[in-house]
């Protein structure tokens, strides 16, 4: 009946108050649970959200059948910054069509990660639209894949069609460090953004 | 990830779980929702899925995603447990994340300008390189 995880890790310090999120996104296949499992300090969860049009769920799975529903999986990991802050990653697809996903996991996060492969550039966009339409700021990260054509990253910007402000950055979502150094683009560039704001 | 198709059973129990709810008796719960158990009143009367909800944070603090995925249960059933635990004094809340403006809460766009907390930001980034 009970449940107990089995090590005592996966609980927070009990020095922790307070906690934030970031968003790992991009489409099918960019990298983002390697991303999660390469930073979390626990064993990466995932969990799922049932979505259907009508944003009902429960009056939908006792009565129609015909509406749709879809269930997203969303994969998260847990980094402890200092004694009293947690920043929990969570990797969700961007897709438009997950809007009502979207604009419950973007209530309260700091700003979004997004996961981007050379091959397949246009594919980003819906992902970069979404945050928009939700204003939610990002920074951009050229997952490095093995055998993918490695691109300046001025073309790259074009490519995305990128304000000249947003972060775009390389990383590898299997190395730790420079995972890590791409959250920090974007978390040097919420500060910078928030300091312009307060100025404006 | 990407959608994928569940095998049939969850959707009747996600159903059964919240005795037919849709949503949580609160509507301030989140992810990150940090959760601990009360030590009193005792888990008697609890349905099953709460009394694991319960068990799991008796140990320490979860937020509320972890909490989810722990015992794989969607999100939205979750919510539903945890504020009904917290009306029944079995689950306690951490505050919740400092220095946000919620938009939504303020009946403003969700496009409108989002403002953390300037020193929350700057703990972010030292942490992170921190890290490194």
């Amino acid at each position: 009946m009970g449940f107990a995880p089995a090590s005592d890790d996966v609980y927070l310090r009990p020095t922790v108050r307070r906690a934030l999120k970031v968003l790992v996104v991009g489409h099918f296949a960019v990298g983002k649970t390697t991303f999660v499992g390469t930073l979390s300090e626990i064993r990466p969860l995932r969990t799922e959200e049932v979505l259907t049009q009508a944003g009902a769920l429960v009056d939908d799975l006792a009565g129609t059948r015909d509406k749709t529903t879809t269930t997203v999986a969303l994969d998260f990991g847990r980094l402890t910054l200092n004694p009293s802050l947690v920043l929990y990653l969570f990797g969700t697809p961007g897709q438009q069509r997950f809007t009502r996903l979207w604009a419950d996991m973007t209530r309260g996060a700091l700003g979004a990660l997004v996961l981007a492969d050379t091959r397949r550039l246009s594919d980003s966009f819906e992902v970069m639209g979404t945050l928009e339409d939700l204003g939610l700021p990002y920074a951009v990260a050229v997952n490095d894949f093995d055998g993918a054509p490695v691109h300046d990253l001025a073309e790259v910007r074009e490519a995305l069609d990128l304000l000249p402000e947003t972060p775009l950055v390389r990383c590898d979502a299997r190395d730790p460090d420079s995972s890590t150094r791409a959250l920090i683009a974007l978390a040097a560039y919420l500060l910078s953004r928030d300091a312009e704001l307060e100025h404006a | 990830m990407t959608p994928r198709p569940r095998p049939g059973g969850r959707l009747v129990r996600s159903y059964v779980v919240t005795d037919g709810r849709a949503r949580p008796t609160r509507n301030t719960l989140d992810l990150i929702t940090l959760l601990t158990a009360a030590d009193d009143p005792p888990p008697t009367g609890l349905t099953p899925e709460k009394r694991r909800v319960t068990e799991l944070c008796r140990h320490g603090a979860l937020s509320l995603g972890e909490v989810a995925g722990h015992l794989g249960l969607p999100v939205s059933v979750t919510k539903v447990l945890v504020a009904d635990l917290m009306d029944s004094g079995h689950i306690a809340t951490r505050t919740p994340s400092p220095g946000f403006h919620n938009p939504f809460e303020q009946g403003e766009r969700p496009s409108a300008v989002r403002r953390f907390d300037a020193g929350i930001l700057q703990e972010v980034l030292d942490g992170l390189r921190a890290r490194l």
